[in-house]
């Protein structure tokens, strides 16, 4: 109690209460639905109950469906938001059938034979100094859910379905730490697990009754590895030599009650295997993308869900496999079977010994599937398009290098070093700026932009340093193309807002390419072209580069896999790239698949990124080359302001169109803001700006008023902070500057964020705002299909 | 130490005791509801049945005396596929309740589901396979059989004194939840037993006659009974009350292939056409009959829920509405039926 639900951890059914209490909870739940008024659709209500006295009172009460319904769905197999939907039109529900099982009604209350557990999943990691405690406010960026026999089997598959990176920093860390207070059932439970850890020694020892006796506990194989000391292989040889294979239970809503044909499974152990697939059309294997995080979100979702569609239409059965309650592709009337199972090795392997797919596709889950990759190609199953060879090809950051030399592509020079003083040696080398990050992460953690060498040094030290050169000034572009090995279609050229070194996912990005000169669009898509041949790409190929002022092109890195962009470009040109990606994995051809004519789309898209940093107070609301967005939104208009304009609503941060802004730039980019704030005076804006901007602008002529940094304060002259904080700011444009004035920024940036004012923290997204705010204008909505439509009529 | 239940047919469901030792023998049934294990293995119904609970785990927030819905356990073993003591197990060995941990208990459902409720037989202990599984062979099957001799009391007694009606219950294996329900809808309670006189019940304001385990069919002197009390005073027939009543009334019941035991089965009331999500635990039901509508019928299956028959001031359901273990969605009929009892006599 006390802990917002959704960064909870949660049981299915309710594992504590006796009948009574229970039942007087569902009398409550009812009165509550009645008292409110809520005649159909769903309803969620939250309750606390004293573990003392029993003493019931109502928290919440949301009179429609909520995250808890997606979950309830998930857990029961009851699909609440469907049945809700058919209710607003008049059924009843002793009229609307239950899908699963196809003969009861869904009035049939759900019943579980099987316990389920749900897991938040954190990412404190990305906002350092943000306060980590657990309470009203949610917290968590994603979740997960597992399915098992026993609230210890479900509990663990939870648990590790959540994926944590390295250096994660999240409660529930290991399975050892636990929150104060949990209700002492669970802790005799998760003790009957430490206890049973406790006792692995060597598993040559261990005799089938022992193996049953740990997997029906829910102990995965790398766990089991971990504690006896050896190889999760070397584990899952012995056991499986022990006779000992999971087996599959169909999740019923009726606890086997009445006979459902439900194409939803979960495993477990010791049990006999549930209807084992007998169909005789071809089948692939679909891997989804886990839990939602911040750098993999729901757009592998979209992937996953248009790959399992498309292979159906093709003729395929397709299997989904994910863990992720809040995903469309984890519905059971997705695909034509649903593993709810981790993403691991060992539930992947097992799947695909009971499905034996005719191919298993990795393409569009984001990294999850292709960690998985090598050991389902060793496993002897097929991966369907791109081969495992080239994800590593492109991943290898020395291979890559060779494969771009080869072929004449350039990439900024870049080296790895071990030592802070060879990290050093090697920025001197390329010279600065240099990009400097661990060598293992994704999504740019602890990356940094030097400019010295003393920069460099202070960069907390790691095994594999990665050097990158930092091309500065350049224009950051994002392409999504499409390649069957040989030839490559190019289906987007897009534009980050952001400078390079703010993070791809966290920039926004516009669509066609504005700043592009048709010979540099030219350029990019030939290096697009070579290099996906290269590579030896066959589906989907994602590929960042950076176009400086003199128009050379670099290569900053290449994802032979959907990209977080795919459902950006899909939407904003209506070409359906999921499906051509599956038809190209199985062997069709670029020319084959009737694809328009490679153009820029005529209208403009733009995507912004949705920020959680108000989730985080303490931490800097900054953006770098670290990812922290957990969402995105899209606008498109004929007008590129306009689409601007309505994205940074949509996200959120409506642009003002008077008032005052407060402008304070690094001293390095003084110039570059007398445009914008020129642009805004003449805007009618008032101008605040701290004294170095403040000179800089004045001496251009623009009428300013200088204000006090924070760390000027003197008594009584209101600072910047105060201006922000008394309302007096629309708008703050703020770059950080070196780690000097960052406590100056920092306290700036947060005021903003605190008082819901827009901070714009780069000058190339200030001057994209400034242009929106000056040219933006009304236009009449139209829907995705007409403009589609009237894309494809154009081209 | 290892368990097992066989059943007549030869199956065998390997487990591990956690009850008392040696073996039981009774009809293998299943119920699907999630909670309230206790009251189910303490309701007169489950008289003589091994119990397959479909909830995964079982025994997770101990016992309490007053859970209990009869003074002793009738089901004769508990088949889980995941007990937790030492509460509930100890509470097992206790009653001398075989209780089996470990058994596939889906599997099973969809067994029994496939071939019907099965004579079976639980063993702790060493008894070998192809002795247990001919024991379970030769135990009587549930069609035919009467046990309400045994669940029933021998004298009559006073539940609940005072009362804005008087109720007279038939003890057929009552539950204390509809004892209690009556209580709180402020009736007198007497309760008699199975073979008490039309002419004693007709004494009351009302009559109901209680839920009970077996084959209502060789029932023939409850039977009559129920005919001569009909007419004479308000009853209300429960589970196999409602059978009696529809046997007393010419119609037939029949042995379902494997029962109802739940809590969430939905239940329309034709009336007023709401849905009801009932308990339920019956392994025999009336069948329908043009002759007399039913009130009630399952959306599950279809089968008569309860019967409405005016004319002789009586009514029945298939259902419980006292609950316990179940939802609470039809207490308002067992009080409504106090309320029209009283009305009749105000």
């Amino acid at each position: 109690m006390g802990v917002h639900t959704g960064d909870s951890v949660t049981v299915a059914p309710q594992m504590t209460l006796p009948d009574e209490a229970y039942q007087e909870l569902r009398d409550a739940a009812i009165s509550v639905i009645r008292a409110v008024g809520v005649d159909t659709g769903g309803s969620n209500i939250q309750f606390a109950r004293s573990r003392e006295t029993g003493e019931v009172r109502v928290i919440e009460m949301n009179p429609r469906v909520s995250r808890s319904s997606a979950l309830a769905s998930k857990a029961t197999g009851y699909p609440i938001a469907k049945v809700a939907a058919r209710l607003a039109v008049g059924y009843t529900l002793d009229e609307i059938p239950n899908d699963l099982t196809g003969t009861t009604p869904a009035s049939f209350e759900p019943t579980l034979d099987y316990v389920v557990v749900k897991f938040p999943r954190f990412a404190f990691e990305k906002f350092p100094g943000a306060d980590r405690t657990l309470g009203t406010q949610m917290k968590s960026v994603g979740e997960t859910m597992g399915i098992g026999r026993t609230f210890a089997e479900a509990y663990l598959k939870a648990f590790r379905s959540r994926e944590l990176d390295a250096g994660a920093a999240t409660p529930w860390q290991t399975l050892a730490e636990m929150p104060e207070d949990v209700h002492p059932f669970f802790q005799r439970e998760l003790e009957r697990i430490h206890a049973a850890i406790a006792t692995i020694g060597d598993v040559e020892s261990l005799v089938a009754g022992d193996w049953l006796r740990l997997k029906r506990l829910g102990l995965s194989d790398a766990q089991i590895a971990t504690a006896a000391g050896t190889t999760e292989t070397a584990v899952r040889q012995r056991r499986r030599d022990c006779g000992v294979r999971p087996a599959y239970r169909r999740v019923d809503s009726c606890a086997g009650e009445v006979e459902a044909n439900s194409n939803y499974y979960y495993s477990t152990w010791g049990e006999a295997d549930e209807a084992p697939p007998t169909g005789t059309k071809p089948r692939v294997v679909i891997l989804g993308s886990g839990p939602n995080r911040i750098g993999q979100g729901i757009e592998f979702d979209y992937c996953c869900v248009h790959a399992v569609t498309t292979y159906r239409e093709l003729g395929f059965e397709a299997v989904m496999v994910n863990c992720n309650p809040e995903t469309v592709s984890t519905d059971y009337d997705t695909s034509d079977r649903l593993y709810f199972e981790p993403l691991d090795t060992e539930s992947v392997l097992a799947i695909c010994e009971r499905e034996k797919p005719d191919g298993v596709v990795i393409q569009f889950g984001g990294q999850t599937p292709l960690k998985l990759a090598r050991v389902i190609e060793d496993a002897g199953w097929k991966i369907l398009g791109t081969p495992f060879d080239a994800v590593d090809l492109a991943e290898d950051r020395e291979r890559f290098a060779g494969l771009l030399k080869a072929h004449g592509l350039r990439s900024p020079e870049w080296g790895i070093a071990a030592t802070p003083d060879e990290t050093v040696e090697i920025a001197e080398r390329i010279g600065y700026p240099v990009l400097v990050r661990p060598s293992y992460v994704l999504g740019g953690r602890a990356m940094r932009v030097c400019y010295t060498a003393e920069e460099v040094r202070e960069m907390p030290p790691f095994e594999r340093i990665l050097v990158d050169r930092f091309v500065e000034h350049a224009v950051e572009v994002d392409v999504d193309a499409l390649c069957d090995g040989v030839d490559t279609y190019v289906a987007a050229v897009m534009q980050h807002v952001e400078e390079a070194g703010v993070h791809s996912g966290d920039s926004a990005c516009v669509l066609p390419a504005p700043s592009l000169s048709f010979a540099q669009s030219q350029e990019i898509a030939h290096v697009v072209r070579v290099l996906g041949r290269a590579l030896g790409v066959v589906g989907l190929l994602n590929v960042q580069l950076a176009v400086t002022g003199d128009g050379d092109v670099y290569i900053l890195e290449a994802n032979p896999r959907a990209s977080r962009t795919v459902p950006f470009v899909s939407k904003a040109t209506g070409l359906e790239l999921v499906r051509a990606a599956c038809r190209l994995a199985l062997g069709a051809r670029i020319a084959e698949l009737g694809l328009p004519q490679e153009r820029p789309p005529r209208q403009w898209s733009v995507k912004a990124a949705v920020l959680p940093f108000a989730r985080f107070p303490g931490s800097d609301p900054v953006l770098g080359p670290e990812m922290r967005s957990t969402g995105e939104v899209m606008a498109s208009a004929a007008e590129l302001s306009t689409a601007l304009d309505k994205a940074e609503r949509a996200a959120g941060r409506r642009l003002p169109r008077s008032g005052s802004v407060f402008i304070s730039i690094r001293e390095p980019d003084h110039q570059q803001a007398v445009p914008i704030a020129a642009t805004l005076v003449g805007l009618g804006f008032e101008l605040y700006a701290t004294e170095g901007t403040a000179a800089t602008l004045a001496a251009a002529g623009i009428a300013v008023e200088p204000v006090r940094k924070l760390s000027e304060a003197t008594d009584g002259e209101p600072t910047v902070v105060d201006l922000i904080r008394r309302g007096r700011c629309d708008l703050v444009i703020n770059t950080p500057e070196g780690r000097d004035a960052r406590s100056d920024g920092y306290a700036i940036r947060e005021a903003a964020l605190t008082r819901r004012v827009p901070c714009i923290t780069t000058l190339s997204g200030a001057a994209a705002a400034v242009h929106a705010i000056a040219s933006a204008r009304a236009e009449q909505a139209v829907s995705l299909q007409d403009r589609i439509d009237a894309e494809r009529r154009s081209a | 130490m290892t368990g097992y239940l066989a059943l007549a047919d030869g199956t065998v469901w390997h487990g591990e005791s956690v009850g008392a030792d040696g073996h039981a023998l009774g009809e293998a049934v299943f119920t699907t509801g999630m909670s309230g294990y206790q009251e189910a293995v303490t309701d007169p119904s489950f008289e003589d049945q091994l119990i397959c609970f479909t909830a995964p785990m079982v025994g997770n927030y101990g016992v309490a005396e007053e859970r209990s819905e009869s003074s002793r356990t009738h089901a004769r073993a508990v088949l889980m596929r995941e007990a937790r003591g030492p509460e509930w197990t100890d509470w097992l060995r206790e009653h001398g309740l075989v209780g089996l941990t470990g058994i596939d208990t889906r599997s099973l459902v969809l067994h029994l589901r496939e071939a019907g409720a099965a004579p079976g037989i639980a063993v702790a202990g060493k008894l070998p396979v192809e002795d247990a599984v001919e024991l379970a062979r030769q135990q009587p099957p549930m069609l035919g059989r009467s046990l309400i001799a045994g669940v029933s009391i021998a004298e009559p007694y006073v539940f609940a004194p005072d009362g804005r009606v008087s109720i007279g219950v038939v003890d057929y294996g009552v539950k204390n939840s509809v004892l209690r329900r009556l209580a709180k809808a402020d009736a007198a309670v007497t309760v008699y037993p199975h073979d008490a006189s039309a002419d004693d019940l007709a004494k009351h304001d009302g009559v109901l006659l209680s839920p009970g385990p077996g084959d209502p069919e060789p029932l023939v002197t409850e039977t009559a009974t129920v005919k001569e009390l009909l007419g004479r005073t308000h009853v209300l027939g429960i589970c196999l009350g409602h059978q009696l009543i529809a046997q007393a009334t010419g119609l037939e019941t029949y042995k379902l292939p494997f029962g109802h035991r739940g809590a969430n089965h939905p239940v329309l009331e034709r009336r007023t056409g709401r849905v009801l999500v009932t308990s339920q635990n019956h392994g025999f039901a009336v069948r329908s009959s043009e002759a007399a509508e039913a009130s009630h019928v399952s959306l599950y299956d279809g089968t008569v829920e309860g019967l409405e028959l005016p004319e002789l001031w009586a009514r029945s359901l298939q259902f419980h509405p006292e609950a316990g273990p179940g939802p609470h969605d039809a207490w308002p009929l067992l009080e409504g039926w106090v309320e029209e009892v009283a009305a009749a006599h105000a």
